[in-house]
């Protein structure tokens, strides 16, 4: 039986957490993703849990002891935002190469000039290349859903990959929201335990960790990380398909929103689709056909899923809530387009970089962006391929 | 029981032969060394910071350890054994693993990953108390990029980033005392040594850190032939000289209490140390002889300083 509650994001992830009751939890405090280790300070200080729980001395050595913990055979997860994710930055190169599933909660946070504590996703999609897993979520429900298949997908032996359940700062991470939670025993249940085949504390067969791998074996461990990466698009359907067997909400690669007929669409991340659906809304009730795809997964990117879904569409808005700063658009248009360039007919495409920094987006604002799409599909010109909205003038 | 060489090296290898560390490097002999401390029926995990015995010891597929090993990277050793010792807490809590028998956890890195770019990771690990030891060898100097100054190069000492020249008698600033530095965060055993005699002094410290409860430290100093710029077989009278000169005290710190392990009989001048080396020979050239009164004076002072702790 699901529980209703009303939760913010970052006790919906700690909550999660302490249902999964990992063996560590290495924390260094980040705003606005601080709040998940101190729920989860409670839960210790409470006995609720009797997860080892340090307290590290930066966001670095938080994902190294995660590391030296999943090596040494247990399950260890860490939370962050913003710079401390950067500062993780060499570590989670690390993390995936050596396949340590280490889950990782991040509250997207702007990076820093000028400093700033708000949303947007220039911490999370710098680390693309990472080989971290990334999951996106719209509202409270799916970080907590998100949250509960990540052990799953990351320790799955086709993949033993690491993986980033993200949230947005303050938007999705302080907001409360009514909230279905599930039982505990449920839910460790179907977590299940990290029972790594080989690990350091395996006192009968020792293992060795993390060596030199000169031009004669990296290429070859190198392309066994891609292929868990590919690997990792099935055990994702798998686990969710699972998981709406188990708790009944159900999650794919993206949410196709009146997509069915759609003519003009938005392809958008998290908790700004709540706000782009109900543009969307208010468009289909004017008969303008507008449908919208919400990205939960970002790695693996499912290119060839998100081609097929966009290939009907006469006009596509790709919607960037971090600046690439590769002066053509933002990393989630780059991608995007590169998945539909082999469509026999494809879409017109233009990429908008919205919401830096906590830049507050509208229903307005979505409605603009699809009167922008009808107007490539009235007149054939797709116009600004990349463009920002939402910032001042240059008058300002 | 009594220290006895014959007995120690008729233990069981567990940092083999095949690594491809320099003749005339010490960090092989520093790593055979750890591992004969550990009483033989105990199993270890060994934390290993980037650096030259990283890259010389775990060469894919070819491993030198016996024992568990990780590396992860260069700044982080003390950080990625506190995962692995809260792990095994964990672990032995939960009864994921076999209650009998014992892991120790030890971390390794040369002075790179410990005086300067693993500092932090060390300082938060000793102040949150994780039972482990960290072996430093100090070979003065970045050694595996080329010998370039580290905090933990001497005065003087000619590196790659900081060469002697026209305008340059070396480094100009003197070495870190870690040790010390280590001290002050309260480490139940914190022990400075080198390779000297039958390896005893070095064998006892490091058995007594690994089996002290808590976080402990063993610096070690440890020669580079080519940083240093000695021929191989000069290994030991150099670590010889630095103790003789008291370039290098050979002491431990046992819950705070200062003694010294090794006294020279008679002190002898530190030209005697730094002649033996190629990186310091521009000292020894005229109009550089204020280089070795310096040194000489700053080797005194410390010694001095030490001494009154010890007393």
């Amino acid at each position: 039986m699901s529980i209703r509650e009303r939760l913010s994001g970052n006790e919906a992830i700690a909550t999660a957490m302490r249902q999964i009751n990992p063996d560590v939890f290495a924390m260094f405090p980040i705003t606005p993703s601080t709040e998940i280790p101190q729920y989860y300070a409670q839960y210790v200080a409470d006995g609720r849990v009797d997860t080892e729980f340090i307290c590290v001395e930066s966001e670095h050595s938080a994902l190294s002891a995660c590391l030296g913990a999943e090596a040494a055979g247990c399950r260890a997860v860490t939370a962050t935002s913003s710079a401390g994710l950067s500062y993780m930055n060499e570590v989670l190169y690390v993390a995936a190469s050596l396949r340590l599933p280490v889950v990782l909660a991040v509250s997207c946070r702007a990076l820093t000039g000028p400093i700033n504590i708000n949303h947007d996703y220039s911490d999370s999609l710098a680390e693309r290349d990472s080989g971290f897993i990334q999951l996106y979520a719209e509202n409270n429900q799916e970080v907590y859903d998100n949250y509960l298949m990540a052990h799953r997908i990351a320790e799955h032996p086709d993949v033993r990959l690491p993986l980033m359940v993200c949230e947005d700062g303050f938007i999705t991470s302080h907001a409360i929201e009514n909230i279905e939670l599930e039982e505990d025993a449920a839910v460790a249940a179907f977590a299940g335990q990290y029972c790594p085949e080989n690990y350091l504390l395996k006192k009968e067969n020792p293992l060795a960790v993390g060596p030199y791998g000169i031009s004669a074996y990296y290429m070859e461990a190198r392309v066994a990380q891609a292929n868990a990466m590919a690997n990792a698009k099935q055990v994702i359907l798998d686990v969710a398909a699972d998981f709406e067997k188990t708790f009944g909400r159900s999650y794919g690669f993206f949410e196709s929103y009146r997509m069915a007929d759609a003519e003009i669409a938005m392809l958008i991340m998290g908790s700004s689709a709540g706000t782009a659906k109900a543009a969307v809304d208010e468009l289909r009730n004017e008969g303008v056909k507008a449908g919208l795809i919400k990205l939960r997964v970002f790695r693996p990117f499912p290119g060839e899923e998100l081609a097929a879904a966009l290939k009907n569409c006469l006009a596509v808005a790709v919607m960037d809530k971090s600046e690439g700063f590769s002066a053509c658009g933002g990393p989630l248009f780059a991608e995007t387009a590169g998945a539909c360039f082999n469509l026999e007919k494809r879409p017109k495409m233009i990429d908008i970089v919205y919401g830096l920094g906590g830049r507050d987006f509208t229903v307005k604002a979505a409605k603009e962006v699809y009167a922008r799409l009808s107007d490539i599909v009235k007149t054939g010109e797709t116009g600004p391929v990349y463009s920002h909205m939402g910032q001042r003038g240059a008058d300002f | 029981m009594a220290y006895n060489l014959k007995e120690e090296m008729n233990k069981k290898e567990r940092f083999y032969a095949g690594h491809r560390l320099c003749a005339g490097c010490a960090a092989g002999i520093v790593c055979r060394g750890m591992m004969r401390a550990l009483k033989p029926e105990d199993k270890a995990v060994i934390c290993n910071a980037t650096g030259c015995l990283e890259v010389s010891s775990f060469q894919y597929p070819y491993t030198a350890w016996d024992d568990s090993y990780i590396h992860t990277a260069f700044e982080n050793a003390s950080a990625t054994a506190s995962g692995v010792e809260a792990a095994y807490r964990v672990m032995k809590r939960r009864g994921k693993i076999d209650p009998d028998g014992q892991f120790k956890i030890l971390a390794i890195g040369g002075d790179g990953g410990t005086y300067d770019i693993g500092f932090q990771s060390l300082s938060g690990a000793l102040e949150r108390g994780h039972d482990f030891t960290y072996f430093c060898y100090d070979n003065n100097a970045y050694m595996n990029t080329g010998t370039q100054r580290s905090s933990a190069t001497p005065r003087f000492a000619s590196a790659t980033t900081t060469p002697a020249g026209i305008d340059s008698v070396g480094k100009k600033q003197t070495q870190k005392d870690l040790t010390q530095i280590v001290v002050a965060h309260g480490s139940p055993y914190v022990a400075q040594t080198t390779l000297f005699g039958n390896m005893k002094d070095f064998h006892e410290k490091a058995h007594r850190a690994i089996y002290t409860a808590g976080p402990t430290f063993v610096n070690v100093l440890t020669p580079c032939p080519r940083g240093w710029q000695y021929p191989a077989d000069d290994l030991l009278a150099i670590c010889r000289a630095a103790i003789d000169t008291c370039v290098w005290p050979v002491y431990e710190v046992v819950n705070g209490e200062y003694r010294l392990t090794y006294e020279p009989k008679r002190k002898l001048p530190v030209e005697d140390f730094m002649r033996l080396q190629g990186r310091f020979s521009h000292c020894f050239k005229p109009g550089n002889e204020w280089t070795i009164e310096a040194a000489q004076e700053y080797v005194d002072q410390k010694w001095e300083e030490l001494l009154s702790r010890c007393r």
